[in-house]
């Protein structure tokens, strides 16, 4: 490998790698991140720290909690008050238009086929939990459990771009891991899975993540997730 | 898309849709939330903002171009409640260096053993970056925006964004260095 000779684009490459790591720089620069990093080893390697980055940041702020109801309550008081005061106009919407809403929910904010994927797939992994439950119970109230299951093991993944439906579907199967919720984040990247139906020790917890995060062409960020 | 779909809850919103304001809220205000909170550093003043923010949302809808996302939109409004309620607690400077939320780990050895996880070290001095360095690694690595959409949101060039990203980069390793991890950059 041999470092990009001109260095004013060498600098100018590095800039943009932490756009890179976290996917939202267009194909034409992404395109020009790739071929510098193949050609140039230490790039690659500040490429590496930029992803120990982006890993952690993600990391610190799923762990920052949500706000209490009480966020919520005050800002449709808010809005009770302002409508009470001044109403606005109101129109309905036909069932189409309704339902292109809800099926748009569960699209990602971008293109990124991985999260359409993966969308797909907890969609039809839902329906499969939910089958068996009902199967095993007799009854149908499991499948809201199994939705948002809370025993077990957990872990937040977020696909490479990349990634088919088949790298996902292979990749919950080879781990016989289960995706229960998601999308988690607004980007609509970020998803749940069940790595096993019991709580494991968290050093087998930390292997298991391990080798999930060296599967770079079908996952790019994993980490446990209590 | 995520996107297009947020621009028909504000085409909604803008017409006093109040249910179309709860999928927005339920889409986003952890999000928003945890910006401002990075921001602010606390709770409950965060808590507080957000529903300023989804208010604003609420009052504006009718206004909003879609020259940028919906989310772009919002981190932008979310920002400007931040840096005015920062701007009402004098003790919390925009840029001032948090360097005391680093805790020192020689006298506790629970923070000595965490010592040992590179990666709770990155994210401790993650936390003690400043509010402006703060902001863009979040916006950046966290909130997914590009270099254009950060310039939006904080108001600079986009060179800018790229130099600040630089300079958060270059001073988290000089913590993580203060800490004993070298990382052979810069």
């Amino acid at each position: 490998m041999n470092m990009i000779n001109k260095e004013p684009e060498r600098h100018e490459i590095e800039a943009l790698l932490p756009w890179h790591a976290a996917g939202t720089l267009s194909r034409r620069d992404a395109d020009r991140v790739e071929r510098a990093l193949a050609d140039d080893r230490e790039l690659a390697r500040r490429y590496d720290l930029v992803r120990e980055e982006l890993t952690e940041t993600i990391h610190l702020n799923e762990t920052l909690g949500a706000p209490s109801a009480r966020a919520m309550e005050k800002l449709f008081a808010a809005i009770d008050a302002e409508e009470a005061r001044s109403p606005r106009r109101r129109r309905s919407l036909d069932l189409g238009s309704r339902i292109s809403e809800f099926l748009s929910s569960f699209t990602p904010r971008t293109l990124a086929w991985s999260a359409t994927a993966a969308a797909v797939a907890i969609l039809l992994q839902a329906a499969v939990i939910t089958s068996i439950l009902v199967k095993e119970q007799g009854t149908p109230g499991g499948p809201s459990l199994a939705s948002a299951p809370s025993e077990g093991s957990f872990a937040v993944v977020r696909f490479a771009p990349q990634a088919t439906a088949t790298d996902i579907t292979n990749f919950l199967g080879a781990y016989k891991a289960t995706l229960v919720e998601g999308p988690l984040n607004v980007g609509g990247h970020l998803y749940r899975i069940r790595l096993s139906d019991t709580k494991l020790p968290q050093d087998e917890v930390g292997k298991i993540i391990r080798q999930m995060q060296s599967e770079s062409k079908v996952v790019g960020f994993v980490a446990a997730k209590d | 898309m995520q996107s297009k779909s947020d621009e028909v809850l504000i085409g909604r919103i803008a017409t006093g849709d109040r249910l179309a304001m709860q999928v927005l809220y339920a889409r986003y205000h952890v999000r928003v939330f945890r910006f401002v909170l990075r921001l602010v550093r606390d709770e409950s003043v965060a808590e507080d903002l957000i529903s300023e923010v989804f208010l604003d949302v609420w009052r504006q809808a009718g206004r909003f171009e879609g020259r940028s996302t919906v989310s772009t939109w919002m981190l932008a409004i979310a920002r400007f409640k931040a840096l005015s309620a920062l701007r009402r607690r004098p003790d919390e400077g925009l840029d001032q260096e948090v360097a005391g939320a680093i805790e020192d780990p020689a006298d506790d050895p629970g923070i000595a053993l965490e010592k040992k996880d590179k990666g709770a070290l990155l994210r401790k001095c993650l936390t003690g970056l400043s509010a402006e360095h703060r902001e863009v690694v979040d916006l950046v690595y966290y909130h997914e925006k590009s270099v254009e959409e950060v310039a939006e949101i904080v108001g600079i060039p986009e060179n800018t964004v790229k130099t600040r990203m630089f300079y958060a980069r270059k001073r988290l390793a000089e913590m993580l260095k203060a800490e004993g991890i070298e990382r052979g950059w810069p």
